[in-house]
């Protein structure tokens, strides 16, 4: 084992260029998708505290009775992704716009804001789509004048998030392939540098195991260097985002950890792939 | 030991190598293979220590068959065996110790017994002066005795030689083959190679002559060879 460990070290040595590249290639596959990923992230920590205040509001029209109002009240209630509803009077709409308007409060006249259902969901309903699927259960009442639930930018969000997580998974894939090639590639002349010990090995009785453990070690390496760079340079991008763009949050401890851990693996893996096949040439 | 039965070999470019080989080496056996360049003694050799495998027939050595065998043997198989080469394969940038070190580092000799051993080899083919030398800065007879050291490292049962002294002026050749009398003393079977046919005459040895693939001459089996001087049959070659 420790002479394996010596012969990838020494890899390092030979390659330094090609090296330096597959551990560059790797970090830039996982920076890819960490960047979409901590983007996709803080969205989705950014639509948490929206859906927390996702409400559906009815607008009810002038002259609708207490009684259809108090028994669509009732219904509405009992949808299963309702956590609560409430009924704004025009008082109280005027009350609140007033309270939330300060100097402008007396534009408003007495009536001239409607009455309204505001319905708030459950954990869990509180997507796009079911938000938009409960306010069309309740625009069925025909004293219902208009209906609001911010649908456009909490879709936006999720279409965003969407669209970070795919173009991260994508452009982060595109890298881990190139760095599987040109780890192939380092592999190539490491075994081509190494072919006359290599067969010696094989002469004297070294095991297919042994002869392969110093590559795989080496791409396990590689691997897990890109891991870290990836990271730093996440986390360095984070730092100018935070300072010039918004206020975002960074992963947590085990998704660092899975971010290493992936970068060893595209290492393993790609040293994997190809030892054999150039070992056999020897 | 080592058996041949009804071995063919096949080459997708060049034909027919072997055709039919059949014969046996005992334990502790002296044995040479001799014939003209390109009769097949180095594929013989090559299938005694499965770097090829036969295309038909079977070998078998120290107990593992071609027929049989799976490829985690074959490393197991090799340490048992000690192979040496006219060019003798020593890496040219380690030196004497390192080179023949390495055979029983990468067998996974504890490191604590490569040392000894390394020197217990050295001096057991002569080179105990030289262990810090590079193979560059040796004579061609130094560096077969280096390459012996190294087949000899994991104690073999059989040591594998092909045309080991094919490089070497007379005298190293001399003092090569007295070695591998030495090691063939103390017990490990000797499978040598080569068409040097003074060397074949003088030792008395069981020589098995092959020719266009096929064996034409083998002493043991003609019966008669083992001790006395010359063998009539090589003399007609070459
Ligand atoms: N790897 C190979 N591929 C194709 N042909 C080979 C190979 N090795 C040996 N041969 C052929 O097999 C025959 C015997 O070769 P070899 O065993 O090397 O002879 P020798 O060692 O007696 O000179 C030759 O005709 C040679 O061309
Ligand atoms: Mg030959």
């Amino acid at each position: 084992m420790r002479l394996a460990i010596r012969e990838a070290l020494l890899a390092f040595r030979r390659a330094p260029m090609l090296s330096a590249l597959s551990i560059t290639t790797i970090a830039f596959s996982l920076f890819a998708f960490g960047l979409f990923g901590l983007v996709a992230l803080n969205i989705r920590n950014a639509l948490r505290t929206v859906e927390d205040r996702v409400e559906i509001r009815a607008f009810i029209a002038d002259g609708t009775g207490t009684e259809a109002t108090a028994a669509a009240l009732g219904d509405i209630g009992a949808f299963p992704e309702a956590a609560s509803v409430r009924l704004v009077t025009q008082t109280q709409a005027l009350d609140r716009a007033r309270r939330e308007l300060g100097e402008f409060s007396d534009v408003f006249e007495e009536g001239i804001l409607p009455a309204s259902i505001e319905v708030r969901l459950k954990p869990g309903f509180r997507d796009p789509a079911t938000v938009r699927a409960v306010a069309k259960r309740i625009e069925v009442y025909d004293f219902i004048d208009d209906i609001r639930f911010g649908e456009e930018w909490v879709e936006k969000l999720h279409r965003l998030r969407n669209i970070a997580t795919l173009a991260g998974v994508a452009l982060g894939l595109t890298f881990a392939i190139v760095a599987i090639i040109i780890i192939g590639s380092t592999i190539r002349m490491a075994v081509m540098a190494r072919s006359r010990e290599i067969s010696i090995m094989r002469l004297v009785g070294a095991t297919n195991g042994f002869i392969r453990a110093p590559f795989l070690i080496e791409g396990f390496l590689k691997g897990t260097l890109g891991g870290m760079l990836a990271l730093v340079l996440a986390w360095v991008a984070l730092a100018v985002i935070n300072r010039f763009v918004v206020q975002a949050s960074f992963f947590e401890p085990w998704m660092e950890a899975g971010g290493v851990l992936a970068g060893a693996s595209i290492g393993l893996v790609g040293s994997a792939l190809s030892v054999g096949r150039h070992l056999r040439r020897v | 030991m080592i058996r041949f039965s009804h071995v063919h070999k096949l080459f997708a470019r060049t034909g027919a190598a072997l055709q039919d080989v059949s014969f046996q080496v005992n334990k502790g056996e002296f044995v040479f293979i001799t014939g003209p360049s390109g009769a097949g003694k180095s594929t013989i050799l090559k299938l005694c220590f499965f770097d090829e495998r036969p295309s038909q027939g079977e070998v078998k050595v120290y107990g593992t068959s071609s027929a049989t065998y799976r490829e985690a043997d074959v490393p197991k198989l090799r340490r048992r065996l000690g192979v040496v080469f006219q060019d003798f394969r020593l890496l040219e940038d380690r030196n004497v110790e390192a080179n023949v070190a390495f055979a029983l580092e990468v067998t996974g000799t504890p490191s604590t017994q490569i040392g000894p051993r390394v020197m217990r080899l050295l001096s057991q083919v002569g080179l105990s002066a030289k262990a810090t030398a590079l193979p560059r800065e040796l004579s061609g007879g130094e560096q077969q005795r280096v390459a012996v050291a190294r087949a000899l490292a994991n104690d073999p049962v059989a040591l594998i030689a092909d045309e080991p002294t094919g490089n070497l002026d007379e005298r190293a050749t001399r003092g090569i083959f007295q070695l591998f009398r030495d090691i063939n003393a103390s017990g490990t079977a000797v499978l040598m190679a080569t068409h040097d046919l003074d060397l074949v005459r003088r030792s008395g040895c069981r020589t098995i002559e092959v020719n266009r693939g096929q064996v034409v001459f083998d002493s043991a089996a003609d019966g008669g060879f083992r001790t006395s001087g010359a063998s009539p049959e090589v003399e007609t070659d070459e």
